[in-house]
């Protein structure tokens, strides 16, 4: 017998129609909400509130509308974390192309009004700092100096600890211990301390800083390859590859490390985030790259000796630059881990 | 052994496959060792189908991997044709035991996630060259999945997790011939299988051991299944042979009281008393397997004799070869 | 109302809303069952006998994912409109389940004598002693050899087949009026399968207990069942007295079935008689008759019309199949269908 398709989108008991005039009205609460939180002449506190419950509102709506339409509830957070980083990246990209203020050279802007408060449509729609630098512009380029650290540091990581993890795991006895003594010693030494150590002895420069953040990765990196190594180790399809005569390097190149990439690879998101926090840490002490050249990190520490208290924004608007982009990288990676996880899992 | 001789060994004939001695130990802990298969002889003719029964734990799957040097036996020598396995350096055992293939119990756990059965199926190709164009080399793959009953065009590009269990298995079976080989052993190959797919498998087998002129090794622990392939079968108990025979009649002419419970085992019919006279005892531990003949714990028939002597492999009827002191009939 | 039936199926249908779409496990399957009766359950993977088993038992009820439909009443109450309390104290003393992996069952650091005692103490109410003498009882009626002894031991100095008496010894505690079996041989050794087979067989005799035995082995069945039921991709294709559906089964599925199986008697190297094809993917399902494109008398309204089960057999004796071309009776050999044209495999 021929059974109706019923006309609810799963998991939701409202029909189509309904749910769709819900989300609309969500949506258009939303953007309302964010409208007046940010042009009302309130106190920055109220300020915040609104435009956060804006935000929420909104995306609440736009869940339910794409719901409606596409018959199934769509994961809005990371719709809207993916664009943040597609936006951040874009934008730091192309930062020398785009119509920023100055943000490094202190000379020519001297005649730039100084502590300049956020005002959307004026020349310094962020604000600018204690030498009348452009607040945006420096986030954008601090975003460029962040991200290729940060991207440097987990790719030197991964396929260092990835590769010695996969080895480790498939050799096991001799090299795993050996591999185990290594990492245990550098997990052992707290990575802070091990980074502000590294920071007086090397030269403040992007190389530098990268190669002793990816120092933090190893470790991490050699245990989740090492532990997905063993597991895809004893598969079947391993034994079945030796009985063709593959050589015990083409199992690990060709079998294996395909197998143990996609953990590696949700693992590298969230690593992304932790460097990026590290490095903002290292330049917030003054042993990263160093002031006037503009990272989250040092734009931060501008808020120092009573300056936040009077200006909040020169914190704020750094500050919120790495929330968003750390909150991101954590939250895809977090997602990219359940889903890759649950699918070997099934497999 | 229950025992062990070589009495059915057949040196007139040249085997594609013998197996002298073979014994395969595993240390665990101080001193103790797992003894997973003690002194194991096979040879295998050209075009015959050697069945291998036994419960788990029996050490069949390990003996089927040991033959394959997968890994290398503690002792024993395993020849493939004229050569010897044993002791080769590993890129010759690499080269040597290519000519013999493996098919395995969980057939999407055999083959690997991550690539597309094109690759699955050209994985010898790419690891040992092919001379040939492309052109050709696929017109192979496709002659070869054809072979085996999948249809070339649909599963191609398909990942392991898009085919079901038996669609697995014959990509397996395909990658196995792709490497043009003369002894398959196949560990388990149904078990793992819808009951309404077992047969196209077991069918198959069959019909590509015809084709392609192979010999096979056919471990499993169902008799029916071990009957209907083989020509002769082997029951193995603790690592250790129990009755060499021919399969024709054996569901009547097995003498050996492991054979007999074996086939009393199966759902359905059988003689109720032996399956239930063995039912308190447990399987000994492979730790220390039981002096003598090492089914005498759970024999119905055992005495004094089995504790104290070992029995050997002695030929009872012609073909069949039964290491008991005590056999049925 | 009473009845004098244990156990009444009513068109019960179970659905999970998956990432793939709609799947209906179980699909408007019905059955009655008397106090002391045994009913097989035969399917293969997919077929939704598992499924049917746990939505019986109560394991499986509505949910944010899944839908029951149908009524199940058990002792006269109907499982999934009682409160969860409520089915809970039905769960014991009237039915009790048995599961594929007696490990699982088993808390691995409790021993046996507590796993039973727990359940005595908890349902009966009984003192401690007099726990402990009745789970020494139950341990010896299930067969287990020096059962006092036993009793100190944890699950893991068990074999399998011991673990599985004592999953069962444990079901039993409260006196079930129905036990239901889900694959409870599987994972167990051959020689140990038809000990537990016929344990089971000979325990629902003495103690007068409804038995259901759920298996994908047609021989588990044979001989140790009243009746058995036939279920392919969700619905029931066959049900019958279990002889009947053995020596002359009318759904073309169940002879397939029968037919594929290597037969002992048979000379080595018969041409098994293989069924084409493989098992439908449930969440697409095909239209009509589920068996069809696999069927080798399927004529073209079997992909079009699915069948209802209708009765072949007699008031006293019922058989109801699902077919519109139902086999005839051994003997007859159907028109237009050379029965030795069917053992070519066709692939």
């Amino acid at each position: 017998m021929f059974m109706p398709r019923k006309q609810t989108p799963e998991g939701s008991s409202l029909t189509r129609t309904q749910l769709g005039a819900v989300g609309a009205g969500l949506l258009i609460a939303g953007l309302a909400l964010l409208v007046v939180g940010w042009s009302a002449p309130l106190v920055l506190f109220a300020k915040a509130v609104l435009v956060l419950a804006g935000v929420v509102t909104t995306s609440q709506g736009l869940s339910r509308v794409v719901w409606a339409v596409r018959g199934r509830r769509p994961d809005i957070l990371v719709w809207l974390c993916s664009a943040w980083l597609v936006l951040l990246i874009t934008v730091a990209l192309l930062a020398p192309l785009l119509p920023l203020g100055e943000h490094v050279d202190v000379a020519s802007a001297l005649t730039a009004p100084t502590y300049q408060t956020p005002e959307l449509l004026s020349e310094h729609p962020l604000g600018t700092n204690n030498y009348g630098l452009d607040l945006l512009a420096r986030s954008v380029y601090g975003a460029r100096t962040s991200l290729v650290i940060s991207l440097l540091a987990v790719a030197i990581g991964t396929v260092v600890g990835g590769s010695i993890g996969v080895v480790a795991g498939y050799f096991r006895a001799g090299v795993d211990s050996v591999v185990g003594i290594f990492t245990n010693a550098l997990l052992a030494v707290p990575p802070l301390i091990l980074l502000i150590a590294l920071g007086t002895v090397l030269d403040p420069k992007i190389r530098n800083i990268a190669l002793a953040l990816a120092l933090i990765t190893i470790p991490s990196m050699i245990r989740l390859a090492r532990a997905n190594t063993i597991a895809f180790a004893q598969r079947e399809f391993v034994l079945a590859a030796r009985a063709m005569g593959a050589t015990r390097l083409r199992v690990m190149v060709r079998e294996l490390t395909p197998n143990v990439m996609l953990p590696v690879f949700s693992m590298m998101i969230v690593m992304i985030s932790v460097l990026i926090v590290a490095e903002a840490s290292l330049s917030f002490l003054g042993l990263g790259i160093q002031a006037p050249e503009p990272t989250w990190g040092n734009m931060i520490s501008e808020g120092e000796g009573g300056t936040m208290q009077d200006f909040p924004h020169v914190v704020l608007v750094p500050g919120t630059f790495l929330f968003l982009t750390v909150f991101s990288f954590n939250l895809l990676g977090e997602k990219a881990q359940k889903r890759w996880d649950a699918r070997s899992a099934k497999i | 052994m229950a025992g062990s001789g070589t009495a059915h060994m057949r040196s007139t004939d040249s085997p594609v496959l013998t197996v002298d001695d073979l014994v395969v130990e595993f240390p665990v802990g101080r001193k103790q060792k797992v003894h997973a298969v003690s002194g194991l002889n096979l040879d295998l003719l050209p075009g015959e189908t050697l069945g291998i029964l036994g419960e788990s734990g029996c050490g069949k799957s390990t003996a089927g991997r040991a033959v394959m040097q997968l890994p290398s036996p503690t002792s024993g020598r395993v020849h493939l044709g004229e050569r010897e396995l044993t002791g080769l350096k590993t890129r010759d055992l690499r080269k040597a035991r290519a000519r013999m293939q493996m098919i395995m119990q969980d057939p999407t756990s055999s083959l690997n996630p991550r690539r597309k059965v094109k690759d699955l199926v050209a994985e010898g190709l790419a690891i040992w060259g092919f001379d040939g164009t492309a052109e050709e080399k696929e017109a192979r793959i496709r002659e070869t999945l054809t072979a085996v009953g999948l249809d070339p065009t649909v599963v191609w590009d398909r990942r392991p997790h898009e085919l079901s269990g038996g669609q697995c298995q014959r990509v397996c079976i395909a990658r196995a011939l792709m490497m043009n080989p003369k002894v398959l052993i196949c560990d388990e190959p149904v078990s793992a299988l819808d009951v309404s797919v077992q047969a196209q498998i077991l069918n198959l087998l069959e019909r590509t051991k015809e084709q392609y002129d192979l010999s096979m090794i056919f471990i499993a622990h169902d008799v029916s299944v071990v009957k209907n392939i083989s020509d002769r079968v082997m029951v193995l108990y603790l690592g250790k042979t129990c009755e060499v025979i021919p399969s024709g009649d054996m569901e009547t002419r097995a003498a050996h009281p492991y054979t007999r419970m074996l086939l009393a085992s199966i759902p359905g019919a059988g003689d109720r008393e032996v399956a239930s006279s063995a039912a308190a005892v447990e399987l000994p531990s492979p730790l220390n397997p039981p002096s003598g003949c090492r089914f005498r714990t759970r024999c119905p028939l055992a005495t004094e004799r089995c504790a104290a002597e070992e029995p050997e492999l002695r030929e009872l009827h012609p073909g069949q070869f039964v290491a008991c002191h005590h056999p049925v009939g | 109302m009473t009845s004098d039936y244990l156990l009444e199926v009513d068109d019960v249908r179970t659905e999970f809303a998956t990432s793939r779409g709609l799947v209906r496990a179980v699909d408007g399957v019905s059955l009655t069952l008397r106090p002391g009766e045994t009913l097989g359950i035969v399917g293969e993977s997919g077929s939704g006998k598992s499924v049917l088993g746990r939505t019986i038992m109560g394991l499986i009820t509505n949910g944010p994912s899944t839908t029951v439909s149908g009524t199940v009443r058990l002792a006269g109450q109907d499982v999934h409109a009682i409160s969860a309390s409520q089915r809970r104290k039905l769960w014991g003393p009237k039915v009790a389940m048995v599961f594929q992996d007696p490990m699982t069952s088993l808390n691995p650091v409790k021993k046996v004598g507590v796993h039973i005692t727990e359940a005595l103490r908890l349902h009966l109410g009984v003192g401690k002693a007099e726990a402990r003498e009745r789970a020494v009882d139950l341990l010896k009626k299930v067969g287990i050899p020096e059962p006092a002894r036993r009793m100190n031991q944890y699950p893991h100095e068990l074999s399998g087949g011991m673990r599985q008496r004592v999953v069962i010894a444990m079901a039993l505690s409260c006196d079930p009026e129905l036990l239901i079996a889900d694959e409870p041989t599987t994972a167990l050794d051959v020689t140990v399968q038809k000990q537990i087979l016929d344990l089971l067989a000979s325990l629902s005799t003495t103690l007068n207990m409804a038995t259901i035995l759920i298996s994908h082995d047609l021989g588990a069945v044979e001989g140790r069942t009243d009746r058995v039921q036939v279920m392919y991709a969700g619905r029931v294709v066959e049900t019958a007295r279990t002889q009947t559906v053995f020596n002359a089964p009318s759904h073309p599925y169940a002879e397939a079935l029968l037919a594929s199986i290597p037969r002992l008697n048979d000379p080595p190297h018969t041409i098994l008689r293989a069924i084409d094809g493989t098992p439908p993917d449930m969440a697409n399902p095909p239209s009509g008759c589920r068996f069809a494109p696999r069927c080798v008398y399927a004529a073209d309204n079997c992909r079009t019309d699915p069948p209802v089960l209708a009765d072949l057999g007699t008031a006293l004796e019922p058989h109801r199949v699902a077919c519109h071309y139902p086999l005839p009776a051994p003997g007859v050999t159907p028109p237009d269908l050379d029965p030795a044209g069917l053992v070519k495999e066709k692939n």
